[in-house]
């Protein structure tokens, strides 16, 4: 029997999949065909949605930009006549025309995604779900668990990269009766998507590792803490944690052998401080999310003082299959000390962005050229930007850079959680910097005095050098108070709010330099630093930028070269997108 | 307001009395509560943070705190179409500035504001997650992406319209 199965993670939905997956119950109901329809997770190729794959016994087809109105087609010719629409598939047997997007990644983590229907429990079963979970539990002494870990080498997933492994060892130390597993779902960088991927496309998978890790420390109950702005995969996880305990695989005696273990979830409310551990402890119990120092670490003294392992969504993702096939084989991946995989969210100004899993040690240039497709619209690689408002950017010269926890430290930015965003020529650097400085100045929880303050004076003076008005001295005053934050913030958000503004001062200081000294931002977008002008050759007045412009700036008969009156222009840029002549440019 | 609509608020308050009873005992139930509050309600009412907070034995006033500290929480209702306009990074460059300023046209109102008919609020928010498809934007729970002047006056259209038939009706 043939199966559809349709895309519905929130960039399949938010491509028209619902309404797609509806026209083809529509038209399987009414042609009365024996098809079975289902959804599922993010197949990674976001660029593509909505995707569409059908599946036979020797061969499965997979549809991009698909829409409602392409269903009718596919239904008749594909499902009723056997004749796959070739022209808009991108991957079968015989077509692979993104192989460029497959052919360098290694899929673990999201192995299952896009690839079962995530709201059955069954499906996952049939791909060896919790078999891990029952081996471990059969045959597996809770010290073997976590030299098992130890060994492949997996390291935190959330972007600090502690091992894992030694973690769960700590814990286990602990000699108190209660322990708790956290999972880390607040997923807050700016320009990230891999855990809501993954909870939406296999939310099985998290469970399952989380199980195992609360065998493993000795644990009996867990917790997910999840953003309030992913109502999906909070869904999701609901269904998952409903069927595991139908099925026996969470609660009690699970598997027959006397473990206990159960999970509920903790909807975030938004605060990006949250991610921090001790802030997110504090927030599943009911107070503001405020970091507080460590030592004890939540290892020790956790969520209502009792020892707690917190990890990651990725990093629970790895854990069944590290179990099923050995630490070799994940410590056979990646370099030296970053082992296994990683899962990137591509986005920004490239062709191809979407969610890509690829071995440790491969270069951005492999990233951004192979698997990504380059730079959308023509324009130049200019660099990416790592780890979110905690990173850095990380220019294109250094293109051929491994994907490495301790080379990407090396250059100022870190590995983070897995954003990456890839910026173009017509990104301004400052303007970036300014961008992340506003976004942690708006999250600073408060605490540390040089996080709450010195933050907001750094972006003043961003605002002051985007704004045309940069003085002598602003350089060095921004590297002065940026090191003051980095030594003497409590957490992480304070200790590396910083890492945006020090990494684009690193690498593009001549910009900085420009739009002090020259009042310039060579990548136009600046507003108060660019201006609007008629190039009287190609202007033949034919009073389009005149209706456009809002504040009545621009003036001009039929026929005419039009003038722009600088005293009434608000630099909108509305004159320069409605001219078809090019005769209005931005200098 | 029709009167199913009066049927529906009811239920969703009576939920969240429910709520109430179910987790005033459980440890950590404080967050909860108030996004239970908040779903019922559209915001949470003044009368109800003392409410929760005799009920929870935790001072008024350290229940505004966590209110204020968390941006998910309001404490004045909002329009009928919550308008999410996503500030990620990849919708920072890909022209996020600029769906603002065409939704502030269209809808005559600024971050924070509540349009006159009380039909559309506007927030800004830090990422919806669906950087691939920047700009983004969410209008209540439906997601639109790669938008372009056209896209977003057509989405503000499709609720608009909506509006004008039930008001007919």
């Amino acid at each position: 029997m043939k199966r559809v199965k349709v895309g519905l993670g929130t960039c399949g939905l938010s491509a028209g999949g619902e309404s797609i997956f509806n026209k083809f119950k529509e038209e399987i109901r009414n042609n009365n065909l024996q098809v079975e329809l289902c959804e599922t997770g993010c197949m990674g190729m976001c660029y593509a949605e909505a995707l569409v794959e059908i599946e036979d016994e020797f061969d499965s087809y997979l549809y991009s930009k698909v829409s409602v109105d392409k269903v009718g087609k596919i239904v008749n010719e594909h499902l009723i006549n056997n004749n796959p629409v070739n022209s808009w598939i991108i991957r079968s047997k015989d077509i692979c025309s993104e192989e460029s997007f497959t052919k360098k990644q290694i899929r673990i983590v999201l192995r299952n995604c896009g690839v079962i229907n995530p709201t059955s429990i069954d499906e996952y079963v049939a791909k060896d779900g919790y078999k891990a979970l029952q081996t471990v539990l059969k045959s597996f002494s809770r010290e073997e668990v976590i030299e098992e870990i130890i060994k492949s080498g997996l390291r935190g997933r959330g972007g600090g990269g502690f091992p894992t492994g030694q973690k769960w060892k700590l814990a286990y130390n602990e000699t108190a009766g209660k322990k708790y597993i956290i999972c880390n779902a607040d997923e807050g960088d700016p320009g990230a998507f891999m855990d809501r991927s993954v909870l939406e496309g296999d939310p099985h998978s998290v469970l399952e590792g989380m199980t195992i890790a609360a065998y493993a420390i000795g644990s009996d109950e867990g917790f997910i803490y999840c953003r309030a702005e992913y109502p999906l995969a909070n869904k999701r996880l609901r269904t998952a944690i409903r069927q595991s305990r139908e099925k026996g695989y969470l609660g009690k005696n699970i598997f027959g052998t006397g473990f206990n273990f159960d999970i509920s979830i903790k909807e975030g409310a938004g605060a990006f401080v949250c991610g921090e551990e001790t802030a997110l402890m504090a927030s599943i119990e009911g107070k503001r999310g405020v970091p507080v120092l460590r030592p004890p670490f939540p290892t020790q003294k956790g969520l209502w003082g009792k020892p707690t392992n917190i990890n990651n969504v990725e990093t629970y993702a790895n854990v069944s299959w590290i179990i099923l096939n050995g630490w070799q084989k994940y410590a056979a991946l990646g370099t030296e000390k970053s082992k296994g995989t990683k899962v990137f969210a591509l986005a920004g100004k490239i062709k191809r962005s979407g969610l890509v899993e690829v071995p440790m040690g491969i270069t951005l240039n492999e990233i951004v050229y192979d698997i990504g497709g380059g730079i959308k619209d023509g324009k130049k690689f200019k660099a990416v930007q790592i780890g979110g408002p905690s990173g850095g950017c990380i220019p294109a010269s250094m293109g051929n850079l491994k994907i490495d926890y301790d080379e990407i430290t090396s250059t100022g930015a870190i590995m983070g959680s897995g954003g990456l965003i890839v910026l173009d020529e017509t990104t301004c650097m400052v303007d970036l910097a300014k961008y992340f400085l506003n976004f942690t100045q708006m999250e600073s929880c408060g605490k540390c005095t040089f996080c709450r303050i010195g933050t907001k004076r750094m972006l003043e003076v961003l605002e002051r050098i985007t704004e045309g008005n940069g003085k002598n001295g602003d350089i060095e005053f921004l590297e002065s108070l940026a090191g003051k934050i980095k030594a003497t913030s409590l957490c992480g958000l304070g200790q590396t709010a910083p890492n945006p503004v020090l990494t684009t001062l690193k690498y593009f200081r001549e910009e900085y330099e420009e739009h002090i000294n020259e009042k310039k931002c060579s990548a136009h977008s600046c507003s108060s630093l660019i201006k609007y002008e008629v190039v009287e050759e190609l202007c033949k007045g034919c009073r389009v930028c005149v209706k456009a412009c809002p504040t009545g700036a621009i003036t001009g008969m039929l026929k005419e070269i039009h003038v722009i009156n600088y005293d009434l222009c608000n630099k909108c840029g509305k004159c320069f997108e409605a001219c078809k002549l090019n005769a209005i440019i931005r200098v | 307001m029709s009167e199913t609509n009066v049927c529906d608020e009811e239920k969703s308050i009576l939920d969240f009395k429910i709520d109430l009873i179910n987790k005033r005992h459980q440890s950590g139930s404080l967050i909860p509560l108030l996004q239970s509050a908040q779903n019922s309600y559209g915001y949470i009412p003044e009368k109800i943070i003392y409410y929760i907070s005799e009920l929870v034995n935790v001072p008024a006033a350290e229940i505004y705190g966590i209110i204020t500290f968390y941006s998910q929480f309001r404490l004045k209702p909002v329009g009928k179409y919550l308008i999410r306009i996503c500030e990620g990074t990849a919708c920072h460059v890909n022209g996020a500035k600029k769906v603002l300023s065409i939704l502030q046209d269209e809808l005559g109102i600024s971050i924070g504001e509540t349009t006159q008919d009380g039909n559309f609020s506007l927030v800004s928010v830090a990422c919806l997650g669906c950087c691939s498809l920047a700009p983004v934007m969410m209008i209540k729970d439906e997601t639109f992406g790669n938008l372009n002047p056209d896209k977003i006056k057509k989405a503000i259209r499709k609720f608009s319209n909506k509006e004008k038939i039930s008001i007919e009706i």
